[in-house]
């Protein structure tokens, strides 16, 4: 099962990998990771998707839990919650795929924030799941580069992750 | 306030948190230090002749007694060295607080000369560790170093120190307590959890208790025995939980696991209540996780790590709490309600495990001219009347100390059971030998074991450390032999120890007295002599062994725990 945990811990030097390293020793699986600073800048969030068994899942939890710069751990998937990611894609366009990429990124309310003759770069702003689908929509000739800022989410109403 | 030098606050941090011994070896990027130890003389500093041991014997000496073992180590090899050591002390949860020299700031990330990224090549093997970029900030990171190491559940901790935060100056003011937004440790156990935990207790047919290290470290022992007592109930000790209960007491099973015995595995394996306390149900403990738990059995679990919970076997009551303090409020539940569990349901348990206890499976046979290993495990543990602290390497003497000598106290028997570090027996020895001068030291050893820090003789010289090195000498890397033996058709895959040195001859040359035993009736004799007549020296005694002695009963890795081989099986 796929979960999007999300940590708060201490903005220092080295907490990151402390993190990444406790998911690789343990052989814990990451499809994405995010990180940034909040608005109190002595804590950064962040936010890892992963993926395992109920039990794997308890573990990750309480291993994050453990390490001392970790303060609040919570899995965003246990309830309801939004999830966002941000993806730049730069694609091939010319002749009538011009045209055509231009309608699609519209349909999937994307921006061309990029363009020369021959290219365009689309901004996409959605779950991870629907960026896949904007990238399986679009010839696979045509992409020239993808880059994506993983998954980062947050839980909907009252249910909020601070210290 | 007097300003201060970075290397005479941390001295004065390690007076502060009452540190008596620090194991270390100098080296360019801890010189400040060294001379600011030098200008005192509170601490005395414990020169080894390798950074490994310097942790190893800190850890001896915290795994003795309550306190935090502290190592000092220069930058590069010098940190590199002292990893065995960290990840030795991290699997077995020993308090412990690593001070490392680092090149200077300016010098960071140029591959200076000693230079390597110790907070990076450590961070896997510690609870946790800091790099102190900021002289101001030194003492509050050493007062924080000890304060994680020594709480919850405890482990080592690195501290890194580049040189020039060692020369610059500030004023010293050392905390009182510390507050950390992300490090509180649960001390109390959930009651309501503790009152479910205890009630299953009393509605047991067939209880079980199995405690490991946790009972030890947490300092739960007492509690441990009382509430055992008071319940009845039959009990075992892991490889790092013996003495947490008398081992010379009728209720004590003796060790459970891959070399536990026939009764303690197989109450581990159909009781219906299992109170787990301080115990990880490790692989070596449970044998395969899948056939332990096709069995129906109730577990309890009192642990304070979370993460130990659940982790290798599902739990029905976890207790997240401190040992001691758990038990305490089970044995005021159990006082309040003047409960005891049903006498006779007890007693048809209990003979079912004299039966198994009946098969005295760690029988041994005697050769008449030559040495079995576990007849001198049996005359040491008369010879010191159960009273010496044992440290051990890592192999079958090991298991065989562990199976032989009834450990009656807690912190007694020293030894590393996670990693499974071959060396420490002797800088354990050390360590445990400065804590306790009153108390006699017995160092239970291999040929092979004792050859992996076998320079520390030197470092036991000079500060006259009375250790007796019990060496198991059977010129085999024994347990590899015996895994080899009868897993791999006895093809013994560079397990025999060739050239080896004259032992007597290597005690003599560091200065020390060695002794060669090799016929069965000179065992006794020996031991009295080394621990009576050279009470005050430290005695090499090399025991020639029987080559093919193997340790039994034995759960093969992967088998169920009622899977067990006996000696009369072979």
């Amino acid at each position: 099962m796929r979960h999007i945990i999300s940590i708060l811990l201490e903005n220092e030097a080295g907490a990151l990998s402390r993190v990444a390293g406790l998911f690789s020793a343990r052989a814990y699986n990451i499809e994405t990771l995010t990180v940034a600073p909040t608005e109190d800048t002595s804590l950064s969030r962040l936010t890892i998707v992963t993926s395992g068994t109920d039990a794997v899942i308890e573990q990750i939890t309480k291993q994050l839990n453990k390490l001392i710069d970790v303060i609040k751990v919570v899995d965003l998937s246990e309830a309801a919650h939004i999830e966002r990611e941000l993806m730049l894609i730069k694609v091939r366009a010319t002749g009538k795929d011009r045209e055509e990429l231009k309608r699609l990124a519209d349909i999937f309310r994307g921006h061309i924030i990029d363009v020369t003759e021959s290219t365009y770069v689309v901004e996409l702003t959605a779950s991870g799941a629907k960026l896949d689908s904007f990238i399986q929509a679009i010839d696979a000739g045509l992409i020239l580069e993808t880059v994506r800022t993983g998954v980062c989410g947050i839980g909907r109403g009252e249910r909020i992750l601070k210290v | 306030m007097t300003m201060m030098t970075g290397a005479e606050i941390v001295i004065r941090c390690l007076q502060e948190e009452k540190v008596e011994y620090v194991f270390g070896y100098p080296g360019g990027a801890v010189l400040h230090i060294y001379d600011a130890l030098f200008k005192q003389d509170q601490i005395k500093h414990i020169l080894v002749r390798h950074e490994q041991a310097a942790v190893h014997a800190a850890d001896g000496l915290a795994r003795s007694s309550y306190k935090v073992g502290v190592a000092l180590v220069t930058s590069g090899p010098g940190a590199t060295n002292a990893v065995t050591g960290i990840a030795t002390a991290y699997m077995d949860s020993v308090p412990l607080v690593v001070i490392s020299g680092q090149v200077p700031n300016a010098y960071i990330g140029q591959d200076a000369f000693q230079e390597c990224d110790t907070v990076g090549i450590t961070r896997p093997c510690v609870k946790h560790n800091f790099l102190v970029n900021d002289v101001h900030q030194l003492a509050v990171t050493i007062k924080k170093a000890f304060y994680i190491a020594n709480s919850g559940r405890p482990g080592p901790v690195v501290v890194d120190i580049p040189k020039d935060v060692t020369a610059a100056k500030c004023k010293f003011e050392y905390p009182e307590t510390i507050q950390m937004r992300s490090y509180n440790p649960v001390i109390k156990g959930h009651l309501g959890q503790i009152k479910k935990a205890v009630h299953m207790l009393l509605e047991a047919k067939r209880p079980m208790i199995y405690t490991g290290g946790g009972v030890i470290l947490s300092n739960g022992a007492d509690q441990l025995t009382r509430l055992t007592r008071r319940l009845g109930f039959p009990i075992t000790n892991t490889l790092m939980g013996l003495g947490a209960y008398p081992g010379t007491d009728r209720q004590f099973l003796g060790m459970p696991g891959m070399h536990g015995t026939v009764e303690a595995n197989l109450a581990m394996q159909h009781c219906d209540v299992l109170l787990a306390i301080g115990a990880r149900f490790d692989d070596r403990v449970i044998g395969n996780p899948e056939n332990f738990s096709s069995l129906p059995r109730k577990i309890i679990h009192v642990d304070i790590d979370p993460s130990s919970i659940s982790k290798r076997v599902k739990v029905d009551v976890p207790i997240v709490g401190n040992v001691p303090d758990v038990l305490d409020e089970m044995l005021r539940l159990l006082e309040a309600g003047n409960a005891s569990p049903d006498s006779g349901v007890l007693a048809a348990w209990w003979q079912e495990i004299e039966e198994w206890r009946a098969k005295q499976c760690m029988k041994y046979r005697m050769k008449k001219s030559i040495i079995m290993p576990q007849y001198v495990m049996e005359r040491l543990y008369e010879v010191t009347g159960g009273k010496a602290i044992v440290t051990s390497d890592v192999g079958q003497h090991q298991m065989w100390a562990a199976q032989y000598y009834k450990f009656d106290e807690p912190r007694r028997w020293l030894n590393s059971g996670g990693l499974g570090t071959m060396g420490v027996g002797l800088p354990y020895a050390m360590g445990a030998a400065l804590q306790h001068p009153e108390m006699a030291i017995a160092c239970v050893t291999g040929e092979g074991s004792i050859q992996m820090c076998i320079q520390e003789l030197s470092t036991a010289k000079q500060f006259r450390l009375p250790i007796k090195i019990i060496n198991l000498n059977n010129r085999y890397l024994g347990m590899v032999r015996q895994w080899q033996e009868m897993f791999y058709g006895s093809r013994y895959a560079e397990s025999y120890m060739d050239s080896l040195p004259d032992f007597v001859k290597l005690a003599e040359a560091y200065g020390h007295v060695g002794m060669r035993i090799d016929k069965p009736e000179d065992v006794e004799p020996a031991l009295r002599k080394a621990f009576i007549d050279h009470k005050d020296d430290l005695v090499f005694m090399d025991f020639i062994t029987d080559q093919k002695a193997n340790v039994f009963p034995m759960v093969a890795a992967g088998k169920g725990l009622a899977d067990m081989i006996l000696t009369e099986d072979l």
